[in-house]
């Protein structure tokens, strides 16, 4: 936008990540971690490199990162170093996935694949599309033991509100957790 | 490198890196290098095609355009910028990288990036799955309908497109209405709770941008611009992005 000029008035350009912070914080989004209190499934996080270092920087990591402390439980959060504005870029930005250098792209991304192992993370939270492709495969591609989630199905699983339909990206320790209509498992 | 560097020996006139300068604002720095290795040292595509941000820097400082012009690497680092964020003197590699793609005959650049921007620039989605208004508003509507009925307690959520005076404009990353639509319904769920005034537009909608990727800056002008706009025809206070 900066770039070409092109004018913005008094339209606001934010990250749903500070919306969804905001919405917890006032009660209007009312998520909560009891769903994991027992079963300590654990999971780290992805820094989109366009959200957090390239547009909206730390403060919004640290919002995505409540969100996510509230909807898994904060004991339940493993952070990877290096984070937030200084992480490793995943591998599947800049148009990688589309411009078909597989192999590099997949080499690139072995440090990510590294840092979530070294976690020990059952899942990593990507609030990004690009980031979600990209780590899936790298999942795939180095048969690793961790899913890659977006952010608003854990969200919608700790409001009680994520129907069997839903779960695609969940591993087999989620399909069962908090099922909203089950039954429309069977309809389908 | 050294080789290289030896054979050309000093700079030759009107380089690519000097013409880079000229468009970055402070010459994107790219004098400043002090070689610490910053850059290179915590940048994933270090390596790959025996190439790394700071030896990339460092030719085309050279004037090595040939090379700088050629190499597929420049396809392989992502923009993610962490060099520049970690350097002392922040040297704008990743502008340079950019040009370096925009150097490219458009045809000779990734395929599945043209097509990608190409089928964006199709009509006013700008998807890069081609998909239409039409056909993004079809998968809206059926999938509302099927949610409402199988999952009562939403029987009076909205999906509305091109809502006048929604208080937030959402994008929506073509992925999910083109190949998994069911994937869309929790985010509808969560807004719905929260009790959000939200809208998609018809123009607009699709949040991701291959045209940036593709070093196309007058497609992807024309692609941010279709999704500005629209939210702000709609009178929308705060553009999401969702992505
Ligand atoms: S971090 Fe900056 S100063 Fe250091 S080598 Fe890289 S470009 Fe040069
Ligand atoms: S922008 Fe490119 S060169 Fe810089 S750290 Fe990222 S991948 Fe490496």
């Amino acid at each position: 936008m900066r770039k070409f000029g092109i004018d913005t008035d008094d339209l606001e350009i934010a990250s749903i990540y500070q919306y969804y912070a905001k919405w917890i914080r006032e009660g209007r989004l009312v998520v909560n971690s009891d769903w994991n209190k027992e079963r300590r499934i654990k999971f780290t996080v992805q820094d989109p490199c366009q959200i957090i270092r390239k547009s909206y920087g730390d403060p919004v990591a640290d919002d995505l990162r409540f969100v996510v402390k509230s909807i898994v439980g904060e004991e339940n959060f493993i952070d990877m170093t290096p984070n937030k504005s200084n992480n490793f870029c995943c591998g599947g930005g800049g148009g990688t996935l589309q411009a078909g250098y597989h192999e590099q792209r997949r080499e690139f991304g072995r440090i990510k694949h590294e840092q979530i192992v070294a976690t020990d993370a059952d899942y990593c939270i990507t609030a990004c599309h690009n980031c979600h492709a990209q780590v899936h495969d790298l999942s795939e591609f180095y048969e690793a033991k961790y899913h890659a989630v977006h952010l608003w199905t854990l969200m919608a699983l700790s409001m009680g509100i994520l129907g069997p339909n839903e779960r695609e990206y969940l591993g087999e320790d989620l399909q069962e957790v908090n099922v909203f209509h089950p039954e429309q498992a069977e309809m389908m | 490198m050294g080789e290289a560097a030896i054979k050309l020996g000093g700079k030759k006139e009107s380089t690519f890196m000097d013409k880079v300068k000229e468009i970055l604002p402070d010459g994107g720095n790219l004098n400043l290098c002090l070689t610490c290795g910053a850059c290179s040292s915590g940048c994933p595509a270090t390596g790959l095609e025996g190439m790394d941000p700071r030896k990339f820097l460092r030719m085309a400082a050279l004037g090595l355009d040939e090379e700088i012009t050629s190499t597929p690497w420049v396809w392989h680092c992502t923009m993610c910028q962490r060099c520049i964020y970690v350097c002392p003197m922040k040297i704008d590699i990743p502008r340079l990288v950019y040009y370096a793609r925009q150097s490219w005959p458009r045809e000779e650049r990734p395929k599945g990036l043209i097509n990608s921007c190409d089928m964006a620039l199709r009509n006013d989605s700008c998807s890069a799955m081609g998909a239409s208004p039409d056909d993004f508003s079809f998968v809206v509507e059926d999938l509302l309908d099927e949610y409402r009925e199988a999952q009562p307690e939403f029987k009076d959520m909205d999906a509305p497109i091109d809502k006048e005076g929604a208080e937030f404009f959402l994008n929506q990353n073509s992925r999910e209405p083109v190949t998994e639509p069911d994937e869309m319904v929790p985010l509808w769920k969560i807004l719905h709770s929260a009790g959000i005034n939200w809208t998609y537009g018809s123009k607009g909608w699709g949040g991701e941008n291959y045209c940036m990727f593709l070093a196309d800056d007058e497609a992807w002008k024309n692609t941010v611009a279709m999704s500005i706009n629209q939210a702000k025809s709609l009178g929308c206070k705060t553009y999401l992005n969702t992505e």
